[in-house]
């Protein structure tokens, strides 16, 4: 490695240093060609060059150069203050799983100087490097014969390097596959994404795909790359190829089911999903891409049928509460809601009527009702939510009953702003009846928690409880004419 | 209190103090509100609480730093260098030109530069990028960008139309923090290569607080994670190397996760590269952690102030935006949420049911020292207008303001069930009431309540269960689909790709590591076999994990939030969060000798490196030793920064938090969401 240059440039990564070196590099580039022999020195004087220049230089748009510069310059060697230089090297650790535990006892020195490369062909190509493109305005770039004898010779190793540093690089002479490989090997050693994709878009442009895929089976890392790389640039067909020549074919159904997305129109949407259907999904996909298209279809249906029924005015409960949005791409359990909500009631044979979507759907009991009860309760048809728990017994006695706790039905009940009235009723078949009186007490069911004290028998409690209510107040008065019932045995 | 129902486990501290709260807050705002009499009654209200809130000053908020604890070096450079390069990036295109700015650009480019630093430097106008046809008239088109297929495919799409229409303009790409070949490779493609140049932004590094410095990279966890793209390997190891060439030399560094291992060696290569030369170090250590060695921690839900703040108004770059409910006002208004915030810097880190006590007493405060002025003659007025007054003012603002989030917060989370999701949470990380937990999450998803936090608490249920029964996963993503879409079908693949939910594989064998665990157990006490058996049968490394560490504490045990024992506290006593606990006990033993049962658990990749050299630097105990630079990949939350500025009160240590961004659950789930076009 190069020692010579600033710490500085090295931090900035060449991006400001070049704009002013360019006429530097131009003679540069002459001295090159009057004698190869003479880089080394030749290079070290160009570095002094450029140092002292720096400030007075125009770049090579003509503008001055002004403080800012400047000014970035300063900063990057204030941050630094000079002193002895020494040996700060740290260790390269295997990034294979195995490691060492501790690494106090290592010794670096050698690590690091086994690095080094043989100079005269280093301070070579790192002058070159000097020449990095991207501060070039393009017209200006020397043409490429003028350097290929140069370039040419790096191996895989220090093209990988050089493309990591932003420098002049050329992919070109890796033409064997073999070559190709070892710099795609190269790259992945190298951790870093952004050399090992740009990689790879030179083997995709240079390898036939069947060639390309074969190589990358074994290669996760590189693979893994290419996939985010052809996702990136949307190249769908590509993809669908590569997923399954490596037999994934689950991943495959699930890229090209993904393209609904980006189908706007409902009936092409639908007729996409159906398309879908014959892609080798697993087991338990395949039923729920084919419920995606089912449900679709549905909802197109009932979207044009109710579409046309609010703007004829026929039905009242759409002048009531006209619709906000269109049921079109709504998930399932909102289908429902908006079934329970405006198609209450219809016979199971119509695709609107909540039976027939949560037969369709398998819709379990306890899904089923916490929807229907949050629609009948948003519309207050409370008659409806009692009928949603009554159940009759064979001798004919009615009993509510529910999948779902109690109190968790008072919960939505309330959430729905349901009356003191509707709610007292289910806080009362809450079992558990301390958690019975605290609901009570949140909703101020007063009648619920005096019956309850009153049924645990719990004067205390009813007589704390007469304090909380307004003096004179039908609530009180119930309080008092339980009190004063001598037929009570209170137990306290 | 005897009217608050507390339904679930009522024993229990943590809901005991929840409640207790959302009392006291709805009584609070009064409390400053008022400047006369009323606020006698107010706090007659407020004496119950008193005994157990006021003393708080005593608790962790009074935490004096320790006299030993070391100063932090002074990041703001890192913003001056960024600006200063940006500015002559923005020269190399002289003249009038209009410049385009990424949109997740525009909010650090505010902390280190403003408009007017723009326009002296011939900036005309400022575009947001909308990826839409562009308006301009001028002849010069900056862009800002990151450097993203997407928005260069845009740009592209801009010259191409200025070419089709005969127009001439120059155009210049700046991309930060570096540029991508693809990038370039698509300019390429498109024909517009050489027409447009391009130029590098190293802005990696912007501080957000004196504390934490952020890459604001949040792709950099699906990227890396999910997509297994190793494109900001490097930008992680550049970022390392600045800090390093202006806060190292490093004389330790210790990590853990195959990014973190790739990080490590991407900046050693750099520092090789460069050249070293002998200065003070001010930060001596350095701690790198993959955001996958620990995927619990950023799921839970964070109780700690700043967390929940984050969690609820979401912080973007340091600055929260507060809407109407909080500012009590028709507008909203954005804050800067750092160390300069005098109220916020001391509630920050603490547990929300301490926030009120502090609030409180902080407003007594300064009623005391408003009502000052009653006895005053005109010349003490006069001094203490122009002294104090203004201090007050401020103070006065800021109290309303943080009062004024608290009492919001406190209502939404009120009204969400908070309490019972915690409940739950707190479960699933005990490995307590497992079935109990399912149906919660089932009923979650079946009123179709939130979808990320429904999410959330699958992927928590997953990680800490190690998977979930094959019935269970069946059943949950069909009711997850049906609730909320069936394109989700991607989100969960996307899930199961990087291991947040899965579903255990019949049959399983134990695993050898889990075998071992097993003896371990069992070699402890005969009595804890039943335990480990139990572990066994659910192949659980989190369950593993947590036994080894001690990361869930008994949860009969009370825990006292006035006075933190643990780092727990940021989780109300329920956790330790396993990524702060391995930086403890790595940093305690200087190594990770003794933790090989846990870093097989967590799939290897451990390393601790030391300086090699004369390693005159090493038996220095300067300051810098003392001072900890933690570099999360892939993101980490503000409950863990908590976590970490307490283990550093404890153990007289400073710690700079870097990550690539700052994540929270609803974040980091979103980014696995793939349910749009």
């Amino acid at each position: 490695m190069i020692r010579g240059k600033p710490d500085e440039d090295e931090y900035w990564n060449s991006s400001k240093f070049k704009a002013f070196t360019f006429d530097d590099e131009d003679d540069d580039f002459t001295r090159l060609k009057e004698s190869k022999r003479a880089v080394n020195s030749i290079r070290s004087l160009v570095e002094e060059e450029d140092e002292e220049d720096d400030v007075e230089k125009v770049s090579w748009s003509g503008e001055p150069v002004g403080s800012i510069s400047w000014s970035v310059k300063e900063t990057a060697s204030s941050i630094r203050s000079t002193g002895e230089v020494r040996d700060q090297s740290f260790p390269k650790i295997n990034t294979a799983p195995s490691l060492p535990k501790n690494s106090s006892g290592y010794s670096l020195s050698s690590l690091f100087k086994g690095k080094a490369k043989t100079g005269s062909f280093q301070s070579f190509s790192e002058s070159f490097g000097e020449t990095s493109i991207r501060n070039y305005a393009p017209e200006l770039r020397k043409p490429k014969s003028e350097y290929k004898d140069y370039v040419s010779d790096w191996t895989p190793e220090e093209t990988v390097k050089r493309m990591q540093q932003g420098k002049v690089y050329s992919l070109e002479k890796f033409r064997s596959l073999q070559d190709k490989l070892l710099l795609l090997d190269e790259a992945v050693n190298a951790h870093d994404g952004n050399v090992i994709t740009a990689v790879l878009i030179y083997l995709k442009k240079s390898l036939s795909k069947e060639n390309l895929f074969r190589e990358l089976i074994t290669r996760e890392i590189a693979l893994r790359h290419y996939i985010h790389f052809l996702k990136e640039i949307e190249e769908q067909k590509l993809l669908v190829e590569l997923f399954k020549s490596l037999d994934r074919t689950e991943d495959m159904a699930l890229m090209q089911y993904r393209d609904h997305l980006n189908i706007r129109d409902e009936n092409k949407r639908r007729d996409f999903l159906k398309s879908c259907l014959s892609l080798p999904f697993s087991p338990d996909d395949a039923t729920h891409v084919q419920d995606h298209y089912t449900l679709l279809e549905r909802q197109i249906i009932i979207e044009a049928n109710d579409k046309q029924v609010e703007s004829s005015g026929q039905a009242d409960i759409f002048k009531k509460y006209p619709r906000k949005a269109s049921i079109l791409n709504m998930p399932i359990i909102t289908t429902l809601y908006y079934s329970c909500f405006y198609h209450y009631g219809e016979s199971d044979g119509t695709y609107s009527s909540p039976a027939n979507i949560r037969k369709t759907f398998r819709i379990s009991d306890k899904q089923f009702l916490l929807t229907c009860l949050g629609a009948r309760a948003k519309l207050k048809a409370w008659f409806d939510v009692d009928a949603l728990f009554t159940t009759k017994n064979w001798l004919g006695y009615t009993k509510k009953r529910s999948p779902i706790g109690f109190h968790r039905i008072v919960d939505i009940l309330q959430k729905n702003n349901a009356p003191v009235q509707v709610l007292q009723e289910y806080v009362n078949l809450v079992e558990d009846a301390e958690q019975k009186i605290s609901l009570a007490q949140k909703y101020k069911c007063h009648d619920v928690i005096i019956n309850t004290y009153r049924d645990l028998k719990d004067r205390q409690q009813l007589i704390v409880y007469r304090g909380k209510v307004e003096r004179g107040s039908s609530e009180y008065r119930k309080i008092e004419e339980i009190l004063s019932n001598s037929q009570i045995r209170w137990k306290n | 209190m005897e009217q608050l129902p507390c339904i679930y486990r009522p024993n229990n501290i943590r809901s005991f103090y929840w409640t207790k709260c959302s009392l006291l807050v709805l009584r609070f705002p009064a409390l400053i509100k008022s400047n006369n009499g009323q606020c006698v009654s107010l706090k007659m209200e407020v004496k119950g609480w008193a005994g157990v809130l006021l003393c708080s000053t005593s608790g962790p908020m009074a935490h004096s730093v320790r006299r030993d604890a070391p100063e932090l070096p002074d990041f703001s450079l890192l913003k001056r260098l960024a600006r200063d390069q940006l500015i002559y990036l923005l020269e190399q295109l002289p003249g009038r030109k209009d410049l385009f700015i990424e949109a997740d650009l525009m909010s650090p480019l505010d902390r280190i530069a403003n408009v007017t630093t723009l326009k002296q430097h011939d900036v005309d106008k400022l575009y947001k990028v909308e990826y839409k046809p562009i308006v301009s008239t001028s002849d010069q088109l900056c862009f800002l960008i990151r450097p993203r297929i997407k928005t260069v495919k845009w740009i592209c799409d801009v010259v191409n139309a200025d070419k089709a229409f005969g127009r001439f303009r120059k155009y210049k790409i700046i991309f930060s923090p570096q540029k991508f070949y693809a990038c370039e490779n698509l300019l390429e493609e498109q024909g517009i290569f050489g027409d447009v140049t391009t130029d590098e932004w190293s802005f990696y590094l912007l501080p957000l607080d004196d504390d934490i410095i952020s890459l604001e990279l949040p792709e950099f966890f699906r990227d890396n994670f999910l997509e297994g793209d190793q494109r900001w390997v490097r930008t992680a190891g550049s970022a390392l190397h600045l800090l390093h060439s202006v806060y190292g030399p490093f004389s330790k560094l210790y990590g853990i996760g195959r990014c973190s291992k790739m990080a490590y060696e991407s900046w050693r290569e750099q520092v090789e590269e460069g050249e070293q030369r002998a200065r003070q170090a001010e930060i001596g250590n350095v701690f790198l952690i993959d955001r996958d060695v620990d995927l619990v921690t950023p799921l839970c839900s964070q109780v700690v102030y700043e967390g929940l703040v984050d969690d609820i108004f979401r912080i973007k770059c340091g600055c929260v935006e507060f809407g109407p409910d909080v500012t009590s006002s028709d507008k909203s208004i954005k804050v800067m949420l750092n160390s300069q915030d005098k109220v916020f810097n001391e509630i920050r880190n603490e547990h929300f049911s301490q926030v009120f006590g502090f609030l409180s007493q902080k407003a007594r405060n300064l009623q005391t020292a408003y009502d000052k002025r009653s006895g005053m003659d005109i010349k003490q007025m006069k001094t203490f207008v122009s002294e104090e007054l203004k201090g007050l003012k401020q103070e006065h603002r800021l109290l309303s303001l943080h009062i004024g989030a608290s009492e919001s917060m406190m209502k939404r989370k009120t009204k969400q069930d908070f309490q019972e999701l915690l409940k739950t949470e707190h479960s699933l990380l005990e490995g307590f009431e497992i079935r109990e937990c399912i149906s919660y999450i089932e009923e979650h998803i079946n009123r179709q309540v939130s979808m990320v936090e429904s999410m959330r608490l699958l992927c928590l249920l997953s990680l800490t269960e190690n998977g979930l029964l094959p019935k269970d996963y069946r059943s949950l993503k069909a009711q997850f689909l049906q609730s909320y879409g069936i394109d989700h079908l991607l989100t969960f693949s996307n899930l199961k790709q990087l291991g947040l939910l899965v579903e255990q594989q019949p049959g399983e064998t134990l695993t050898v590591m889990e075998s071992r665990v097993g003896k371990l157990v069992n070699d402890k006490t005969a009595g804890k076999l039943t335990d480990a058996f139990s572990s066994l049968a659910k192949k659980s490394n989190f369950r593993a994990l947590g036994r080894r560490l001690n990361l869930v504490p008994k949860s009969d045990e009370e825990y006292d939030l006035r006075v933190p024992r643990d780092m727990a506290y940021i989780f109300s006593g329920a956790y330790i969060p396993l990524s702060c606990k391995l930086i403890e006990q790595v940093l305690e033993r200087d190594g990770w000798t003794g933790l090989e049962e846990v870093t097989r658990m967590l799939n290897g990749h451990e390393f601790a490196v030391t300086a090699g050299s004369n390693g005159s630097d090493a038996r220095v105990k300067t300051d810098s030793q003392r001072i900890i630079l933690v570099m999360f990949l892939g993101g980490c939350t503000f409950s863990e920064i908590s976590a970490l500025r307490f283990l550093g009160r404890e153990k007289g240590l400073k710690f700079i938090v870097v990550t690539t961004a700052i994540t929270n659950s609803a974040r980091l789930l979103e980014s696995m969401l793939d349910n749009h076009a």
